[in-house]
């Protein structure tokens, strides 16, 4: 993560365009792509629940989402702050990807409404894990709706040709993206591990009271 | 051939609990006249035609909700749907006959929404109608399920629109492209794609949703 913001800030060249706020490129765009890559796994983790009916993918399906949700957040963030810096207003609905992710933002706030409503067991469990599927089938679905809607102005990085970066930047975007993969990973196991230890510790508590 | 006769029977006893006790379609009646009229009022007098359109979709999605959250209220009150989920029938046909009722209501409620919007605002083209029909089997498939799951919650018609607004934003897009792009097809076969990939997903998961 260090070498991460290291190479970020430093080594990598200034974008003739956009100067230093192209930096942020580094930032946004692999949180975008992680917060992507934990709703997928948590889609998954969901099918795997409704295939196998194993209780435990229910938990690994909640973290999941709640880690793409806080990654989800963070990318509209740093998406405004670049916005700001590079178009110079905070919010456009020009942008794909921003309006993207706020849908997306909207619907996994609602799945949380929907499993904290409904009472804990096997049907919670499979409300939950058919919500989160029908989230990732809305992804693409979305992204075309809003690529018909509207006009294409952010900037096409990755292309048919390949990325269209220079070498030093493209390092540069490896190493952040496996950094920010990484911390998802980490934050993952460290809030897994605490939602299991929580119900173990309920569970003990109510066989001895 | 007996999968059609359950969906049949399933749909026409909505019906008849509708024809009976008159809950819903007169809301829904109401609720949609009242909003254009409260729409009037809200936009400034030299507003483009194509404002209206986009208020139109909100009063249609609005509507939507209003009978959706009705939709399984009579299965919830008499504890019909755990003896329907029980009965010697497919599960999903308990979801395809409450999607078919919902969208019979829905169409109900817009023969003479669509009318009134063309009297009040703007006129309609064949592209903009076939739009909203789309986009009402696209609201009905997605919402008869999530309804089904707001009902056992706590929170109930309070959560059923946030289940649903997120979902109905893609159509929203079709509906409203539809109405006003002059390339309104390509934002037709964009519904009819939402409505084939959603209602495989709800048809496929419903039996998730109603079991214990």
């Amino acid at each position: 993560m260090g070498l991460a913001v290291l190479l970020a800030l430093i080594v990598a060249p200034e974008d003739a365009d956009q100067g230093i706020s192209q930096r942020i490129f580094y930032i946004h765009v692999p949180i975008a792509l992680t917060a992507y890559f934990c709703f997928g796994l948590g889609a998954l983790k969901a099918l795997l629940l409704l295939w196998r009916g194993d209780e435990r993918y229910d938990l690994e399906s909640y973290v999941a989402i709640h880690q793409g949700t806080i990654f989800g957040s963070l990318t509209l963030v740093t998406g405004a702050l670049w916005a700001k810096a590079s178009w110079g207003v905070w919010w456009t609905w020009d942008s794909n990807q921003l309006v993207l992710f706020l849908v997306l933002f909207l619907f996994y706030c609602a799945y949380f409404m929907l499993r904290f409503s409904l009472p804990e067991g096997a049907r919670r469990a499979r409300s939950s894990a058919v919500y989160a599927l029908f989230g990732v089938v809305l992804i693409p679905v979305s992204f075309l709706a809003i690529r018909l809607a509207e006009d294409f102005i952010h900037p096409t990085v990755f292309t048919r040709e390949g990325p269209q970066m220079s070498g030093s930047m493209f390092l540069t975007f490896v190493v952040s993206w496996s950094a920010v993969t990484l911390l998802a990973y980490v934050l993952y196991r460290v809030e897994l591990t605490g939602k299991r230890i929580d119900r173990d510790l309920r569970e003990l508590r109510e066989v001895l009271s | 051939m007996s999968y059609v006769s359950d969906v049949t029977a399933l749909a026409s006893k909505d019906l008849k609990v509708e024809l009976r006790a008159r809950d819903t379609l007169p809301a829904m009646l109401l609720f949609v006249l009242s909003t254009l009229v409260v729409f009037r009022f809200a936009l400034p007098s030299d507003t483009q035609d194509d404002a209206a359109y986009g208020l139109l979709w909100v009063a249609i999605v609005f509507t939507a909700l209003l009978g959706l959250s009705r939709a399984w209220v009579p299965e919830q009150e008499h504890g019909v749907l755990d003896a329907l989920v029980l009965a010697p029938c497919d599960r999903s046909a308990i979801w395809l006959g409450k999607t078919l009722a919902t969208l019979l209501f829905l169409l109900a409620a817009q023969v003479v929404a669509l009318p009134a919007f063309a009297l009040f605002f703007a006129p309609l083209d064949a592209t903009a109608i076939a739009g909203v029909l789309l986009a009402d089997i696209g609201i009905c498939v997605v919402g008869s399920l999530l309804a089904a799951m707001a009902a056992a919650s706590r929170a109930r018609e309070l959560l059923l629109p946030l289940l649903v607004l997120p979902l109905s934003i893609p159509l929203v897009i079709g509906g409203v492209g539809a109405a006003v792009s002059a390339d309104g097809e390509r934002f037709l076969l964009f519904l009819a794609l939402y409505d084939a990939v959603f209602a495989v997903l709800s048809w496929a998961s419903f039996e998730y949703v109603v079991t214990e």
